[in-house]
């Protein structure tokens, strides 16, 4: 992907960032960057929101109004953000840990109240700012900081939650899928009420060395091979045939007019 | 008029225009208030899934320009912390109510008391100045929570109503004038950076959607806005500008009502406990009992304590085991200092007071 038409959005002198080598936090922002821009929107009637956490860093390299909140609670900043002032467009970065874990109960009611505003989380499947500890998205199994011998808990699906609790679009891409992501986020941008778009991120640092992915690629490439479309799933699920070990659907879980809050006046 | 609508009114002459909260007695009436008057005066009320969110909520709106505010009591003034120390840092203006009732947890939610005094002052971990403004009648509640408004724009701070279930659920007759005196914030000027202080240690407002294209963190950060959590040089410029940019205009916040300053023995109180002395007052017109009625307890106006050249004895009443008293009697110079803790939702009667001056004598 080109970069150089997108450079406006971004802050030079925050260079250089702080994600690690192999990241791919910087791909998704990419796809963001490419989808407001093909919806033509002014840096200046754009804000970014973020919690804490790699993924929430994002926003400190935009060069629009941005506002880097605390762990969790970047959807309740954003609710006040969107419904002070409908006319602002509203996109939130979060992480798997922000919205899930600590911003769990942020996260379904802002689905469900369903504000119109574009959430994109970098599922990581890991605490990566704090050094690799498991998260609600660590696959069982796989091996964190705190998870030694294998993850136990079963994960959150994070694009099923968010259909159940009201979004009115829900997508899934991974950084291998950039077509298809920056696709999903623009569609995102432009649905009224609440976007949610999970993009599968390779963290190469803190999951990918303790998880037998010896180069970032490798998990890129493991993304790839395992993300299967959402609609081959509910096939093989109509045909009561099991979903492969480890793989995870992509593609648009939902896309729908339920009345949304925060719409511009 | 009850307090507690009382403070609505008020928030509502000084041109608040957003309130995002979360239901908790003995503070409800001000969301039940604010969601039937706030949408027809062209606001936006917001109930949100918890005080985390609420404070959330607030401070975003006040990113857009918007006179934001929340109310709860003390379970949700706790939840709270988290973000009123992100509004610290991040010099968001915001109004906070605390309709105080008993604690700690769940305690007592339909009896008063002044137990949230140190959390309202010390309760986000680090370094913080706040100010907290306190009514003793339900006139003062409409006033004062006008003025914490201002007083939120003009020093950038959240501002703190600490009242409690007495005032709030009091009702009594009050007198509203025919305008508030509304101080907009500060804006910011062309050529300065968002975060970069003026002479009174405030930076000009960088509202969104304005074009200043400001990053706002919750991380140490330069005047640009931009985090630097590495340099000990930053940070301590940093936090040592939001404290003093309270601390050193404490004396110009300093709101107070002084009565008989020649006393020997002088009564210091806020809330409730004042109107208690001023019956005390009321009932002994020929006695020289003196009477400190603060309106805003943080920061604390030690210099208040001078006017009463002649005391002996400062007596404080309040609704906890002994809170505000521990800063009165650091900033005393030998004069003794008598406790008069009182907990259980019930205030000091006039009779309990009169004693603890009549054992002076």
């Amino acid at each position: 992907m080109t970069t150089r038409v997108f450079e406006k959005w971004y802050r030079e002198d925050r260079l250089p960032h702080i994600f690690c080598t192999g990241c791919g936090n910087g791909t998704v922002m990419n796809c963001a960057i490419k989808a407001v821009e093909e919806m033509h929107w002014e840096i200046d009637d754009t804000i970014f929101v973020s919690g804490i956490g790699c993924s929430s860093r994002a926003p400190g390299y935009m060069s629009t109004d941005s506002l880097h909140t605390t762990h969790g609670r970047a959807l309740t900043f954003a609710t006040g953000v969107k419904m002070a002032n409908p006319d602002l467009n509203v996109v939130v970065f979060t992480g798997d840990g922000d919205a899930s874990a600590i911003g769990g109960n942020h996260f379904i009611h802002a689905c469900r109240r369903n504000i119109d505003m574009t959430v994109i989380c970098m599922n990581n499947m890991i605490y990566g700012m704090t050094g690799g500890q498991g998260s609600p998205c660590t696959p069982v199994g796989k091996i964190s900081t705190t998870t030694p011998y294998g993850a136990t808990e079963p994960v959150f699906d994070l694009a099923e939650l968010a259909v159940a609790a009201g979004a009115n679009h829900v997508a899934r891409w991974t950084s291998y899928h950039t077509k298809e992501l920056t696709r999903a986020i623009e569609t995102g941008l432009a649905t009224e009420g609440l976007s949610f778009i999970e993009a599968m991120v390779q963290c190469p640092t803190a999951y990918g060395r303790r998880n037998k992915f010896r180069k970032a690629t490798d998990q890129v490439e493991w993304m790839r091979t395992h993300a299967i479309l959402l609609q081959k799933v509910r096939r093989l699920e109509e045909e009561g045939k099991p979903i492969p070990e480890e793989h995870f659907a992509v593609g648009e879980f939902v896309h729908r007019q339920r009345p949304a809050m925060g719409v511009r006046r | 008029m009850q307090g507690n609508r009382a403070c609505c009114e008020g928030a509502l002459a000084a041109g608040c225009d957003f309130f995002g909260g979360y239901p908790i007695t003995p503070s409800t009436e001000i969301a039940e208030m604010m969601a039937l008057k706030l949408p027809k005066a062209g606001g936006t009320f917001i109930q949100m899934e918890d005080e985390i969110a609420s404070m959330g909520a607030i401070i975003g709106a006040s990113w857009t320009g918007a006179r934001s505010m929340t109310a709860t009591s003390g379970p949700g003034f706790s939840l709270m912390m988290e973000n009123i120390g992100y509004a610290v840092m991040t010099e968001t203006p915001c109004v906070v109510v605390n309709i105080q009732r008993g604690g700690p947890s769940t305690g007592q939610p339909t009896m008063s008391a002044q137990g949230d005094m140190m959390q309202c002052r010390f309760g986000p971990h680090g370094d913080v100045a706040t100010i907290a403004v306190v009514p003793s009648t339900v006139q003062e509640m409409y006033e004062l929570t006008a003025k914490a408004f201002n007083l939120a724009d003009r020093f950038r701070v959240p501002t703190f109503v600490m009242s409690d279930e007495t005032i709030g659920h009091m009702r009594e007759k009050i007198v509203i004038p025919e305008k508030v005196d509304i101080v907009p914030r500060k804006p910011l000027l062309k050529g300065k950076l968002p975060f970069e202080a003026d002479e009174d240690g405030v930076p000009g407002f960088a509202e969104f959607g304005r074009g200043h294209r400001v990053h706002v963190t919750g991380l140490t950060h330069d005047e640009r806005g931009y985090p630097d959590t590495t340099d000990p040089e930053v940070h301590e410029k940093l936090v040592k500008r939001l404290y003093n940019k309270v601390e050193s205009k404490r004396h110009e916040i300093a709101d107070y009502d002084a009565v008989n300053t020649d006393a020997e023995t002088v009564f210091i109180t806020y809330g409730p406990c004042s109107r208690t002395v001023r019956q005390v007052l009321h009932d002994h017109p020929d006695e020289c009992i003196g009477h400190l009625n603060l309106r805003i307890v943080w920061p604390f106006p030690e210099e208040t304590l001078k006017i009463f050249a002649n005391a002996k004895t400062f007596i404080v009443p309040e609704l906890n085991l002994g809170q505000m008293v521990r800063e009165i009697a650091r900033h005393t110079t030998g004069e003794e200092v008598l406790s008069m803790p009182k907990i259980g939702g019930h205030i000091h009667t006039p009779a309990e007071l009169y004693a603890a001056v009549e054992a002076r004598k």
